[in-house]
């Protein structure tokens, strides 16, 4: 019924997330640290329908929770990206440590 | 397909027992459909020559072959053998991959197209929403190849496709909403049956109309042909390709019209529906052979009213593509949706025709607003 | 088995997409790899039986996001193309991997020794109509405000990227 044991998917939206924040942490460009807050969104959205599927089928509130959250992503992104366009358009550049205008 | 299925399981060969011989059939069908879907190129493009040749009192190709049939082989060949040229400082990855993506997102939609009573890949219960899913493959595959190509025309010319793409892909997919409101469903085979007393293009012909805009832009087949303005762009994003990744967008192309080509059918004529017959009933293999012929006689004259748009209307200008999508289609298709809900719902347990009559009328009146608001847009222009 | 295998080639899909997203030099390629990525998590819903959200991850990832960011990419395409040859990564990165590791070791640590209350029933299989039914019953609110802050999004991105002086009308 079940082939793959829930701890599976745990497993893989827990790496997912890792690597998204060892991105948004350690990345220079804007652009590339949205990337990475989207790999964090997506394996949120995993362990939700995975708990869906495997402790609650019958009531269908993960995929409405996992359906927010991709609906919320998208805001994000435009918004995120057009940002980092003003950005760009004002400092010619999108990596994060040069807007420093508010230092000291 | 279930009686294939039982028919091969009745010839008692050790080893195939019934998921075994269904998992043959879906891999049989599947290899027949991804392989006749291209194939279908060498048909389409003598076709769009000899047409467009007509259209412009020209005689078409003419010397390979009787009536010239065979000129689409000799261009296959051509392509084929044409040198395969990848630009030094492309991005040789993305750039190869490209092409591919294209071919794949066109053929991908067959999956889930019905060909006759019984016969489809996959009746997904999202199956419309799929089609536009898949869509953005083919978006995906341009941007691709004009940024790999690393030239500034092909980058251009990727940059104004995709714009226009996701212009067009707001109506197209507000005008799937109507027929899944009006038929209560998002599946192929579920849209179908919903129109076997009346075809969705009497009741929802404002739908067809901004589908078929829509649909002709996602193409990306003349008028809405932007990719390749050669007196702007040269070849657009496809400026650097050669032979037969070339040839692979081409055919993206082509397997491109003729899914929109399905799609219309389905969704606005019925599909496999004859009028006045049950084609479902039908004993034996009588009801999926009428059905698939039925059905590939409104393919055919789908593709060719999209031949006959190529050779009638010019290229738009790309601002007026984009003002008339988000200006006027856009809003139109908005309208739209809520106004078919509305009669939806009102005509619910009234029978077929009264829901025919609310959905034809307010269909009527979106276009009557439309058609009045764009007058009064261009009396006010005009006084200024 | 089969199962077993598709749900391992979606994993080497998700993961290997998402370690190219944080570690390829170019710009352009990391958004491939993101798309790559989910790609991967579109197939995982499929195997959840999830058909609807994987068809959503599918329209509103890689048609709507995906494109997004190519865009942005080339928009700011001098950084993009400088960058390419030296790292992207910043002073942090040092300290961002032993979070990352820690972090992941933590999860997993908490993870295995969980006997989760696991419910062996299928799943109603008219999703699509439950979904819009609890869209339109138990969650409106929350679509409500979801549509106001997509509505809200919307403007506010279209106002951010505008162009200062837009430029002189045509006259006619």
């Amino acid at each position: 019924m079940l082939p793959i044991p829930l701890s599976w998917w745990l497993a893989v939206s827990a790496a997912l997330f890792s690597i998204g924040l060892y991105g948004a942490l350690s990345r220079k460009n804007a652009i590339a640290i949205l990337m990475s807050v989207e790999l964090i969104l997506n394996a949120v959205n995993i362990n939700l329908v995975a708990f869906w599927r495997y402790i609650a089928p019958q009531a269908i509130d993960g995929q409405m929770f996992a359906i927010m959250v991709i609906t919320l992503a998208a805001a994000e992104a435009a918004v995120g990206l057009a940002i980092v366009i003003v950005i760009y358009r004002q400092y010619a550049s999108a990596v994060v440590e040069e807007f420093d205008l508010l230092k000291n | 397909m279930q009686s294939i299925v039982d028919f091969i399981v009745s010839l008692n060969i050790p080893l195939i027992t019934q998921p075994i011989a269904k998992l043959i059939i879906d891999l049989l069908l599947a290899a027949v459909v991804a392989v006749l879907a291209p194939s279908s190129l060498v048909i389409l493009t003598w076709l769009e020559r000899k047409i467009i040749g007509r259209i412009q009192d020209r005689i078409g190709p003419n010397r390979a072959g009787p009536f010239g049939i065979l000129q689409a082989v000799a261009d296959m060949v051509k392509m084929f053998t044409k040198e395969d040229i990848t630009p030094t400082k492309a991005d040789r990855i993305s750039f190869n991959i490209a092409p591919s993506l294209s071919v794949m997102a066109a053929i991908m939609v067959f999956a889930v197209i019905p060909f006759a009573p019984g016969f489809v890949g996959a009746d997904l219960n999202v199956a419309v929403l799929y089609v536009v899913a898949i869509g953005g493959f083919s978006t995906l595959s341009i941007l691709m190849g004009g940024w790999a190509s690393n030239n500034k025309y092909a980058l251009l010319g990727a940059f104004r496709v995709v714009a226009m793409l996701l212009t067009y892909e707001i109506p197209m997919v507000m005008a799937l909403i109507v027929v899944t409101l009006a038929a209560g469903s998002m599946s192929m085979v579920k849209i179908i049956e919903a129109q076997s007393s009346m075809w969705y293009i009497v009741s929802l012909p404002v739908a067809f109309l901004v589908f078929l805009i829509a649909g002709v832009a996602e193409s990306g087949r003349s008028p809405f042909d932007l990719i390749e303005a050669e007196s702007e762009l040269i070849a657009g994003f496809h400026v650097e390709y050669t032979g037969i990744k070339f040839g692979m967008f081409m055919i993206g192309e082509y397997v491109h019209m003729l899914a929109l080509s399905f799609l219309l059918a389905i969704l606005f004529l019925g599909g496999w529906q004859i009028p006045f017959i049950n084609v479902a009933a039908l004993p034996g293999p009588v009801g999926p052979i009428l059905g698939f012929i039925s059905l590939m006689i409104k393919v055919s004259c789908f593709v060719f009213i999209l031949m006959w748009f190529r050779g009638t209307l010019p290229r738009f200008r790309i601002d007026v593509l984009i003002d008339f999508g988000w200006k006027f289609l856009v809003p139109l298709s908005l309208v739209l949706v809520i106004a078919v809900a509305v009669a939806v719902k009102l005509a619910q347990g009234f029978g077929v025709w009264a829901e025919t009559v609310a959905l034809l009328v307010v269909n009527l009146l979106v276009a009557a607003l439309a058609v009045q608001s764009q007058r009064l847009v261009a009396n006010s222009r005009r006084l200024k | 088995m089969i199962i077993q295998a598709i749900f391992i080639v979606m994993t080497l899909c998700t993961l290997g997409g998402a370690v190219g997203v944080v570690s390829s030099r170019n710009l352009f390629h990391s958004a491939l790899y993101l798309i790559l990525s989910f790609f991967g998590v579109a197939g995982y819903y499929v195997l959840l039986s999830a058909g609807f959200l994987a068809v959503i991850q599918l329209m509103v990832y890689i048609g709507a996001i995906a494109i997004l960011i190519l865009f942005a990419i080339m928009f700011s395409r001098e950084s993009a193309m400088n960058s390419a040859k030296e790292s992207q990564a910043n002073r942090q990165r040092w300290l961002g991997l032993p979070v990352a590791m820690g972090l992941f070791i933590s999860l997993i640590a908490v993870i295995i020794p969980v006997n989760w209350p696991i419910q062996q029933t299928a799943p109603t299989t008219d999703m699509v109509r439950d979904l819009g039914v609890a869209f339109l019953t138990s969650y409106l609110i929350p679509f409500e405000v979801v549509s106001v802050l997509l509505s809200v999004a919307l403007i506010g991105a279209v106002m951010l990227a505008r162009e200062e002086n837009p430029p002189v009308k045509e006259t006619k």
